[in-house]
């Protein structure tokens, strides 16, 4: 497996020194440092700019306008932990939003049944993708470039590459209207659906097999593991949640248009790496991720804010996913102690 | 040996601590002109430590180096152990499977030297046949390292460290070299490394392989626990007395073996006409808790036997019959193998058996994951309760469930896998290589476990292994192979290891003149 994200090497037959146990302060630094950089930062920024920065609004925009972005994440963490690469997510995301509008605006379907529809078609293309790498053993990171550029493509076919407004008003209510706390009900929607996958990743048998599948393939067959299967159905729940953030994308901007979701990808790979780096360091988590993805537009936010151009943002964020990746090889490195 | 010569290297109360753990505690080695000095030990004994600071991979946290009675400041820089005349082969020997015989015999003068415009591939490779020729190795400079044999690769690895040495012989350091090799390689090996000792090069020999160090050492040191527990000279010691001061303690006598009433009892299992990649029309039957080994050369498909009953390669045709279920085996995946009793071992426990990232607990729970789980959640703290007993149960040292795998030693994990999957109650244990890279003192509680559990649950076991000696001593049974077909079996009293090695040639003999058994 030349690509995998994290794939645990073992010592061989040699004999391994002792693993040094690490303190508990170490741990605990490492578990909660993002965080700590989180707060510093909303205190640094609030310090330069106490009248725009420290507002209700401003929070209230940071965590609304991401919560498309943190169900992506959430959607491509259950691949990952698979061993496998979903680069289709944001396509995926664009065609579930595109499929919705079509339905609901020029088709006159109820808004349920639209909805639905969409979710749909999330399915369908995570089926698909499940079947090309796991039952045709084909590199995921090839077919889901592929399907995703195939999807992008039936995107611009369908829409006429026009953006579609008018989604039914009940919809744009449900997702970024109505507030809790002053807070888009999106954004409760995002923090349910981690608390979901926290629960099967931590407290299922499936998500102790999604581990094993991921970081030894080999290990999980030979102890009982349908592999395939577990990829299989890893890529098809990464397609659904996909569509989910579709849903909420329509929903945030009432239209749909076949390019401006494509531009997710990237953050969404950068949240989750980074987020394998915090709370649960080693693994993708879906707490770290939620973390990682509000920590990353905070400080683009806050940079903004201060006058920096919009460029801050790609700078920002790809930085972040090598950072975010060569923390994680260094936390992954100190798990399997390579006989010191 | 030269008694009026300094030691080639002189090691003095070398110490190095990882944590809490003292690896080692003040060692002194010394190695004399033209030796060959063994160094043993169990897994996580210090070995490997002690060659990595002399490799200067490690700081040491205090000890003196000297190097032909001149002392060497240590730490080592890394590299530096060149130009103090030592020379390394590690048990992965550094080879680039990718690249030719000839650049991976001229990589470290080809990476290191002066820069060079050209290099002229036509000298190289006349210099490396006459290297070769100098050693009496006959392998091909163009082929790639991938295509070689294990044997020749192990060559390859020794001739290149030797041509590293400096005039005055230096220090060869092999690393338990011969764990993969056959003993017809290990041999060639041996010859190699004489060679090298008679021409002046002292050899530090490294190994848990007691045969093969009584073999080729002058002297042996042994360590335990990071300690050096001494240094004997090597004709003039029992076993027995090698193997006490290895684990501190006499060996336990194992529960004799009771081969004609294992073949009294019923035949609980059968295989009937596998076939499979490398194995033809192979049929065998096992009685009910008989312990069946299987073996043969390098080559003669009796390593392919337990994953093709697994259902983890798969067979062309056969069947299992397993009391009063058969199965097909072209048909048998490792899942459906699990529901019909079976549990396998396998030999590559870092990329078969285990994920050395994540904790002991749940490498262990793998194989019980629903025995956990209510309609909903996963009851992890009754899994790490019950893991950490079953861990104490089978001594796997240190217990902490929550420890990543990849800290324990290779005779720890091995328990740890045995632990996982004897608590399946399996009908019928394949195992394969169970003790390759496990220490002595593990070997035998990992043996006596498997005895005892034979016995008391009627278990059947077919264990494939190449290690003669240890099948004489845990199998009630041994079927040889020879050219993927089973040549004979040698039952109870007669399976010693000696008949077994005579045998397993017999078989290839037999079939090189056309003979079928």
């Amino acid at each position: 497996m030349s690509i995998q994200p994290r794939k645990g090497t073992a010592p061989g037959a040699q004999e391994s020194a002792p693993a040094p146990r690490r303190s508990r302060l170490v741990d605990l630094t490492e578990r909660y440092a993002l965080l700590a950089v989180w707060a510093l930062i909303i205190v640094i920024f609030g310090a330069l700019k106490p009248n725009t920065f420290l507002t209700g609004a401003n929070f209230s925009t940071i965590f609304g306008s991401q919560a498309v972005l943190v169900v992506l994440t959430l959607a491509l963490i259950v691949p990952l932990t698979a061993g496998d690469y979903d680069l289709s997510v944001a396509a995926t995301m664009t065609m579930s939003a595109m499929t919705l509008a079509i339905l609901n605006v020029n088709e006159g379907w109820p808004l349920g049944l639209a909805i639905l529809a969409a979710l749909g078609v999330g399915a369908v293309i995570g089926a698909i993708n499940g079947t090309l790498v796991a039952l045709l053993g084909i590199e995921s990171l090839i077919v889901t470039l592929g399907t995703s550029t195939f999807i992008s493509g039936v995107v611009l076919w369908i829409s006429n590459s026009n953006t579609i407004s008018g989604i039914a008003q009940p919809l744009i209510n449900a997702v970024v209207v109505n507030r809790i706390l002053g807070i888009p009900l999106e954004f409760y929607y995002g923090l349910a659906l981690a608390l979901v996958l926290l629960y099967v990743f931590e407290f299922m048998p499936i998500g102790r097999r999604l581990l094993f599948v991921g970081r030894g393939r080999s290990v999980a067959r030979l102890s009982g593991i349908r592999v395939n299967r577990v990829r299989w159905g890893a890529l098809l729940v990464s397609g659904v949640i996909s569509a989910l953030a579709g849903v909420l994308y329509a929903g945030t901007l009432g239209s749909a248009d076949p390019t401006s979701g494509l531009s997710f990808l990237l953050p969404a790979f950068a949240a989750a790496f980074l987020g394998a780096t915090t709370i649960m360091p080693g693994r993708f988590n879906p707490i770290g991720s939620i973390a990682s993805v509000y920590f990353l537009v905070t400080g683009i936010t806050g940079l903004q804010l201060l006058g920096v151009q919009t460029f801050v943002q790609e700078l920002f964020y790809g930085g972040a996913l090598v950072l975010a990746v060569g923390l994680s090889q260094l936390a992954r490195r100190r798990d399997a102690p390579q006989g010191e | 040996m030269a008694d009026a010569a300094p030691p080639r290297i002189a090691l003095r109360g070398l110490s190095k601590h990882f944590g809490g753990t003292l690896a080692l505690d003040h060692v002194d080695l010394d190695v004399l002109p033209g030796e060959v000095h063994g160094l043993l030990g169990e897994n996580g004994s210090g070995k490997s430590t002690l060659i990595k600071v002399m490799a200067g991979f490690y700081t040491p946290d205090g000890g003196e180096l000297a190097v032909n009675g001149k002392p060497v400041a240590l730490p080592l820089h890394p590299g530096q152990f060149r130009s103090v005349g030592m020379s390394f082969v590690h048990q992965d020997l550094g080879l680039v499977d990718s690249l030719s015989v000839l650049e991976n015999l001229r990589v470290a003068e080809i990476v290191n030297s002066q820069p060079r415009w050209r290099i002229s591939w036509r000298r190289e490779r006349a210099r490396a046949r006459e290297t070769f020729k100098r050693y009496g190795v006959r392998i091909n400079p163009d082929a790639a390292v991938g295509d070689l044999k294990p044997v020749e690769r192990g060559l390859l690895a020794i001739v290149r460290a030797m041509e590293e040495l400096p005039g005055d012989g230096g220090l060869l350091v092999l690393d338990e070299p011969t764990v993969f090799l056959p003993k017809e390689a290990v041999d060639r090996l041996f010859a190699l490394v004489r060679d090298a000792a008679a021409r002046g090069t002292s050899v530090l020999f490294v190994s848990h392989d007691l045969d093969e160090v009584r073999e080729i050492t002058d002297r042996v040191t042994v360590l335990r626990d990071g300690v050096s527990v001494g240094t004997v000279t090597t004709s003039e010691t029992h076993e027995t007395r090698l193997i006490e001061m290895i684990i501190g303690r006499q060996l336990a006598a194992l529960s004799p073996a009771a081969p004609a009433e294992a073949a009294q009892r019923p035949i609980a299992m059968s295989v009937e006409g596998l076939r499979g990649e490398a194995v033809a029309d192979v049929s065998f039957r096992v009685h009910e808790g008989e312990i069946v080994g299987i073996t043969g050369l390098l080559g003669s498909g009796f390593e392919q036997i337990p994953y093709l009953l697994y259902g983890a390669h798969s067979a062309a045709a056969g069947r299992l019959q397993l009391g009063d279920a058969a199965y097909d085996l072209p048909r048998l995946t490792p899942s459906a193998a699990i529901a019909a009793g079976l549990a396998l071992i396998p030999s590559d426990r870092a990329n078969d058996g285990s994920v050395a990232s994540l904790p002991v607990a749940e490498n262990i729970a793998l194989a019980v994951l629903d025995k956990y789980a209510t309609r909903l959640t996963l009851q992890r703290r009754r899994m790490r309760r019950e893991i950490g007993q079953l861990m104490r149960d089978f001594d796997v040292r240190p217990d902490d469930p929550t420890l990543p795998y990849g800290a324990l030693s290779g005779g720890n994990q091995q328990k740890a896998l045995l632990a996982k999957w004897l608590q399946t109650q399996p009908r019928l244990l394949l195992l394969d290589e169970p003790t390759q890279g496990v220490d002595i003192g593990a070997r035998q509680q990992i043996f006596e476990r498997i005895r005892v559990t034979a016995r008391e649950t009627g278990m059947q076991v077919v264990c494939a292994s190449s290690d003669y000696e240890q099948l004489a001593l845990l199998c009630d049974r041994v079927i040889i192979f020879g050219r993927g077909r089973v040549w004979l079996e040698l039952v109870g009293a007669e399976a010693t290891k000696e008949r077994i090695i005579e045998q397993c040639f017999a078989a290839m003999a037999a079939e090189t003149v056309g003979v079928v058994a």
